[in-house]
């Protein structure tokens, strides 16, 4: 049981972590500001998703996998709103990329 | 070699390069970014080096309330910006020199400390249950140096009544003029109603915790500041004027009871900033709780800047 759920665990940090090494790839090489804002969004959102679901047999109790959970839907909440406020700014006025 | 020592090397290399990419670029935004960024990857640092009650602090105003003060800092400061002229050769030898001097003044005064570095840290955990506290930092910050806390609440109104006394005295007792960068958008105002129930209540768990687990009234006040300056920001709220007597009551209420409670030392313990034995912590809890709303007040009316106007626009 322990196996599988360290299996568990690596596998899903892992693909967690793949997803941050893409979404900092697009960051990088992404030609302007919304398709760099679409890469970070997609990685909040999967990459810490991941790697909290895989971090959950490892939380301390049921509380600290519910803090684990605040955590991801806290970052996805501050994320996806910062996000839309910056392309806010960058449709209006500033096209410097 | 651990997978432990990588990270920390990298971490390490990582924070040398964000320092020296906010020495070298040029613009006062990317610099400020630069050093926000420094800020948070220094609280992680502080986490490696199990100091979490320093690591919170070091995230919430170094990467935080500091880069906001800069930032508001660089708005007022862009109109001077973009003179373009560059200083002397004589200005930038001299500038450099002292750089250097600083530089290797640190470096000798790093390198000649003793390897094993004096502590009171045994002491500290040894007396920790007289404090009735948990958390070794809270007993050092409210009972063993408090002493030192206090001065360093006073320093924080201090330099709120620096900020405050930019302001021309025309406009002496008005309102920060609050420097928005953008117009209000919906989903501004959205995030603005949403957080700060959430993040008021993370603000007094902090300082609740903060007897026996990291946290405490600068972090907690911390919190509330920044739910407070996104509720200005949304304008859901207006930026009060600096005279009224509610905001005056607020910025001072921490300090004061800290104070009085120091001051009744000398009559039921016996020195100043002593608590009577059984006493400590219900003491430290008044305290540190209003020290917590005043914080959060000094830091956001920091942030807010010096009155610019009489009235709400």
């Amino acid at each position: 049981m322990t196996l599988a759920l360290d299996i568990f665990t690596l596998v899903a940090v892992a693909a967690g972590s793949f997803f941050f090494m893409a979404g900092t790839v697009g960051l990088l090489r992404f030609p302007d500001t919304m398709t760099r804002l679409h890469a970070l969004t997609k990685v909040d959102n999967l990459g810490l998703g991941l790697i909290v679901v895989g971090l959950f047999p490892r939380a301390e109790g049921f509380l600290g996998a519910l803090k684990l959970l605040s955590v991801w839907i806290f970052v996805q909440l501050s994320g996806a709103i910062v996000s839309q406020l910056i392309a806010h700014v960058a449709r209006r006025g500033g096209r410097r990329t | 070699m651990t997978y432990a020592f990588v990270f920390e090397i990298g971490l390490a290399a990582l924070l040398l390069t964000i320092a020296t990419w906010a020495i070298v670029a040029r613009a006062a935004f990317a610099a400020i970014v630069a050093f926000m960024i420094y800020g948070l990857l220094v609280g992680i640092v502080w986490v490696r080096l199990f100091a979490v009650d320093v690591a919170l602090t070091e995230a919430a105003i170094g990467g935080g309330l500091t880069g906001m003060l800069l930032l508001g800092a660089a708005a007022r400061l862009r109109e001077a910006e973009g003179s373009g002229e560059r200083p002397g050769l004589a200005v930038r030898l001299v500038a450099g020199a002292l750089c250097v001097l600083v530089s290797a003044a640190l470096g000798i005064v790093v390198f000649s400390l003793p390897d094993a570095a004096p502590t009171l840290a045994p002491t500290a955990m040894a007396n920790l249950a007289q404090s009735g506290l948990g958390n070794p930092v809270a007993a050092v910050l409210f009972v063993f140096r408090a002493f030192d806390t206090l001065l360093e609440k006073v320093v924080l109104l201090l330099a709120l009544v620096g900020v405050w006394s930019l302001a021309p005295d025309r406009v002496w007792g008005g309102v920060p003029g609050f420097r928005v960068y953008s117009e209000p958008s919906s989903i501004l105002v959205y995030l603005a109603q949403l957080l700060p129930p959430i993040g008021i209540m993370i603000g007094i768990y902090m300082f609740w915790t903060g007897a026996s687990h990291p946290g405490g009234a600068f972090q907690g006040g911390t919190v509330l500041a920044a739910m407070w300056l996104l509720v200005m920001i949304a304008r859901l709220q207006p930026v009060p004027a600096i005279s009224q007597l509610r905001i005056r009551f607020l910025l001072v209420v921490g300090p004061v009871i800290f104070i009085v409670i120091g001051l009744l030392g000398f009559v039921f313990a016996d020195a100043f900033l002593a608590y009577p034995a059984g006493y400590a912590k219900p003491l430290i809890v008044i305290a540190e709780s209003t020290l917590t709303l005043s914080i959060g007040v000094t830091l956001g009316l920091l942030v807010a800047g010096p009155p610019e106007r009489m009235t709400q626009q």
